[in-house]
């Protein structure tokens, strides 16, 4: 079914769904000779985040993914993909590095947010978050994502603040969940669905208010949602590749101060 | 994963504190902190509204901030107003008693200031104004105060406290923390100081990006600052949290915050700060 078709709530129901592609799935579609690089350089290595350098279509680049895991273990080490401070930390670093060589740099995220927890708040969840914001919007490369399932809040932002974001179909971005939504509004967090329909959380509504540069068909196909995500990240880099350093940072200010 | 709940609904004993009851409590009734439970008379409160045993600031106006912390203000922007972007039910309603009860047209009272003969660009949050979230206009109003300030070669001084996104706004709400950040760094290229002091509360989305980007970062004593709420967390891990956890004291331990300052002491600090933090232009 294509998305204009379907409910806010089927969207999030898809969003979240174990079938869609994964970060993982995307990188090694996407990307030749891909090289993980772990660690914040700061005491951590959250599993949350992957990242590291490779080729696209030959040229090098930064790739940056939230992971949610496969195995029971996994989705426990990532906290089914909700980033700690030092995910954050390390894409702050490999974005850094990127931009020292020149290299762009791809996001894909898929979060329920940033992980909320006591060592997470001790470890500055909110200052990583925040550092990540302040320092990307002067990085003087382009920055693309793809937020290819759920986009939460703060935790989804700080790998979207770059010169350009695209979503999968079946994927929301928003500031809270459904569920937490309804229990704010509601006192009911069973009236997620409800909530779902007046957040305005489906790419077609986010296209429409010009938070978001396009939408990405998703065929159950995953060869052939790489396929379409090639497609619009080749058109886009090129675009964004003529522009000057300096045009290129000066375009990324742009897109927020409108907001 | 309900990241921005507590932001918006904040923990009991805290929500007692209901800073427009400060109108309402007469000289001569008393009141009782919800940090050290110390009881204080209206006079012992002062006009600093906080507690004289542990210093606690009690939540207070924008504009009754402004009473003792500078000696010249200048207002900017005074009359932008949310256009509602997801024309939410219930929210202009809302948006205009907000208006209506504080005398401020969004979250934030932002302008020129003086202290003595020290100038700066000054934001203060209102956490009486829909619990302080960044709405639209809280973003804008943060966003040219800022701009102004790079333009004009000014220090920037934020007094932060929200409880977070604001939920009425949705995305639009979400998109003011990268607006403001972009504001910051530019204001940060051009060699001008930034001071944020984190006041009870700084929550959610205002903590993962203003309040935690400056140069400088000051908190008031036992102010909570954090980004999940406590109920979040303690849903998520099945666990209890540390009563302490996201107090300003314990968020100083861990690296976050520069010092602590009293609000009786804040006036000068922020004059010393002024003067050798930054600032390499004379007036
Ligand atoms: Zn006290």
């Amino acid at each position: 079914m294509t998305s204009e078709k379907m409910t806010a709530a089927a969207v999030v129901a898809a969003a979240r769904s174990e079938e869609k592609v994964s970060g993982l799935e995307l990188i090694a579609g996407l990307i030749d000779d891909f090289f993980e690089l772990h660690g914040d350089r700061l005491g951590s290595d959250d599993p949350a985040i992957v990242g590291g350098i490779g080729r696209f279509h030959g040229q090098p680049v930064t790739v940056i993914t939230t992971n949610r895991g496969t195995t029971p273990e996994e989705k426990l080490a990532t906290h089914f993909g909700c980033p700690s401070p030092g995910g954050y930390r390390k894409a702050l670093r490999l974005m850094e590095q990127a931009a020292h060589f020149k290299r762009p740099v791809l996001c894909f995220v898929n979060t329920p947010g940033a992980y909320p927890g006591q060592a997470a708040e001790e470890g500055g969840q909110g200052a990583a978050i925040a550092q990540n914001l302040l320092k990307v919007s002067q990085l003087a490369v382009p920055i693309i994502t793809v937020i290819y399932g759920e986009g939460g809040s703060g935790g989804a932002l700080a790998l979207s603040c770059g010169d350009e974001v695209w979503m999968l179909e079946h994927s929301t971005y928003s500031i809270l969940s459904p569920e937490g939504f309804a229990s704010i509004l509601w006192k009911d967090s069973k009236r997620a669905n409800e909530a779902a329909e007046l957040m305005q959380l489906t790419p077609a509504v986010l296209e429409d208010q010009g938070m978001i540069e396009g939408i990405i068909a998703e065929p159950a196909d995953h060869q052939e949602v790489i396929r379409a995500v090639d497609r619009v990240l080749v058109a886009r880099l090129n675009e964004l590749q003529q522009l000057a350093p300096a045009e290129l940072v000066a375009k990324r200010a742009q897109r927020y101060r409108k907001y | 994963m309900k990241l921005y709940e507590k932001a918006n609904t904040l923990s009991d004993h805290r929500v007692k504190v209901d800073p427009r009851a400060d109108d309402r409590v007469p000289d001569g009734l008393y009141r009782r902190c919800p940090i050290c439970q110390a009881v204080s008379s209206a006079q012992q409160l002062s006009v600093y509204q906080a507690c004289p045993a542990c210093g606690f600031g009690l939540r207070i106006s924008a504009k009754d901030r402004l009473k003792w912390l500078v000696d010249d203000f200048a207002a900017y922007d005074t009359d932008l107003t949310s256009s509602d972007p997801l024309a939410f039910p219930g929210y202009s309603e809302k948006l205009a008693a907000a208006q209506e009860r504080t005398g401020l047209n969004d979250s934030v009272l932002t302008g020129q200031a003086r202290i003595d003969q020290t100038r700066f660009h000054l934001a203060i949050m209102d956490p009486t104004f829909i619990m302080g979230s960044l709405g639209t206009i809280t973003g804008e109003k943060l966003t040219r105060l800022i701009e102004d300030a790079t333009a004009t070669r000014q220090p920037v001084v934020i007094y932060t406290a929200s409880g977070g996104a604001r939920m009425q706004e949705g995305i639009h709400s979400l998109m003011q923390m990268q607006k403001v950040a972009t504001a910051l760094a530019k204001h940060h290229a051009a060699g001008l100081l930034s001071v944020v002091v984190l006041t009870d509360p700084t929550t959610g989305g205002v903590t993962a990006s203003f309040a935690m980007e400056a140069d400088i970062t000051l908190a008031e004593p036992h102010a909570l600052v954090g980004f999940a709420g406590r109920r979040v967390i303690e849903q998520t891990t099945h666990e209890q949290i540390a009563h302490d956890l996201q107090q300003a004291e314990n968020v100083l331990r861990h690296g976050f915050i520069d010092q602590i300052v009293p609000r009786d002491q804040q006036r000068a600090t922020l004059v010393k700060l002024l003067e050798i933090g930054g600032c390499a232009d004379d007036e």
